[in-house]
């Protein structure tokens, strides 16, 4: 009997928990967005995070769209040349890597290559209590560290995700073009008559801004909320790896339901 | 600590980069410059039998896109199915032109072919094609060629 009235508890305060965090976790929108005034106007904090999150994720984003597309060009021909169809392995590279791939893949990237980083970083100033000594001096800390990289995650992630995409049908082009010997206008004109601008480009710029959104809110807020000490910042990164990762492909799936239901 | 002017030319290359690869999607992957932004007419056109015919399935004329398929309802007054045609204003077809429900290629999609007709009118938004022709549906094709074997066929001795 006591036993199952404690297993009942731990389940109840862990629910209790949960429900505190995702609420905690929204009114920390609220305010980083109600104060994110101070990160427009003064526009080089911005600048600076984009620079941390952007332009420093810049490699590992190339290299793998790369090699994404090209394992792509490699895979498509394969199966598509049974058919007779090798020409439309342009088609099925594009398609794959603007839908799904390119938003997806860029995004865990982001998230394990900044969003670790920011949580770090915001997590190493709480405890270093720096974010205590801004308060004291008046200066709001949401505003001057919290918001900066929150907006320079949201506004990197789209440019993040386009140049993966982009990178991703070069390598296809690459292997399936220049090395395998696919006709090079059939694989453009195919994969031209395929790709729509709003249904298939526009569609993943808007799932990458949504991806982007949600793993820099992820990763500020484990950053601000985690336990001060070495061992809760280790924490609160593998947290928002995690975390990003599972919001990322379940957001992922809700998205696609709705976009690409044919 | 890395300069605010260094800072700024890197944080330019990289928004310059980014949109670099969405101009490239939006114009060499994707045909932005296609029949999206221009005005188009809609124009009706019944069938017997659509098949396997999708909505935003190409509209072609001598094979160039000429449109898109924008809606498709079955009519409850005539009992056929109606393919509404969103057809570039650029391109105008004369009122007695065939809408045909083709396939491209073997297992390829399926496109309504428009063949332009004689008439001095044109089509003009809301009007209706009269002479379509419908979607070859392959099992009654082998039915009737089943069906013709059989009538050739010398009676059994």
């Amino acid at each position: 009997m006591n036993a199952i009235t404690a297993a009942l508890r731990r389940i109840g305060a862990m629910s209790i928990d949960g429900i505190w965090r995702l609420g905690f976790a929204t009114r920390f929108l609220l305010a980083v967005l109600m104060n994110s005034g101070q990160s427009l106007r003064r526009i080089h904090l911005t600048i600076r995070e984009l620079f941390f999150s952007g332009v420093l994720s810049l490699l590992i984003i190339v290299v793998s769209g790369l090699f994404v597309g090209l394992v792509l060009g490699l895979q498509g021909y394969d199966i598509l040349q049974r058919y007779g169809s090798a020409d439309a392995v342009g088609v099925m590279v594009a398609l794959s890597l603007l839908r799904e791939l390119g938003p997806v893949i860029a995004a865990l990237l982001f998230a394990s290559r900044a969003g670790s980083a920011i949580t770090a970083e915001i997590g190493l100033m709480k405890t270093t209590e720096q974010l205590k000594a801004m308060d004291m001096m008046a200066v709001n800390p949401i505003a001057r560290v919290v918001a900066p990289r929150f907006w320079g995650g949201v506004l990197s992630m789209p440019l993040l995700a386009a140049l993966f995409s982009a990178m991703g049908i070069f390598g296809g082009w690459f292997i399936t073009v220049v090395v395998i010997g696919v006709d090079d206008g059939a694989f453009w004109s195919q994969m031209q008559a395929a790709v729509e601008f709003e249904y298939d480009v526009l569609n993943g710029v808007i799932k990458s801004a949504v991806f982007g959104t949600v793993v820099s809110l992820i990763a500020v807020f484990e950053g601000y909320d985690c336990q001060p000490t070495a061992e809760g910042v280790s924490r609160a990164i593998t947290r928002t790896v995690v975390t990003s990762a599972l919001a990322i492909l379940a957001l992922d799936f809700v998205l696609t339901s709705f976009m690409f239901r044919g | 600590m890395m300069s605010r002017t260094a800072l700024d030319l890197w944080v330019g290359i990289f928004v310059a980069i980014g949109f670099a690869a969405l101009v490239f999607l939006a114009m060499k992957v994707g045909n932005f410059s296609g029949i999206n932004g221009s005005e188009t007419y809609r124009v009706e056109a019944p069938f017997d039998n659509i098949g396997g015919l999708k909505v935003r399935a190409p509209v072609k004329s001598s094979g160039v896109l000429v449109g898109r398929v924008a809606a498709i309802r079955f009519d409850t007054e005539i009992y056929r199915a109606v393919v509404e045609l969103e057809i570039d204003k650029r391109y105008a077809f004369p009122a007695d032109s065939t809408a045909s429900i083709l396939t491209s290629g073997l297992l390829g999609e399926q496109y309504v072919g428009v063949e332009a007709g004689a008439d001095v009118e044109m089509l003009k938004s809301g009007d209706r094609v009269l002479i379509t022709q419908s979607a070859v549906v392959l099992e009654k094709l082998i039915g009737q060629f089943m069906f013709d074997r059989a009538a050739d066929a010398p009676p059994a001795q």
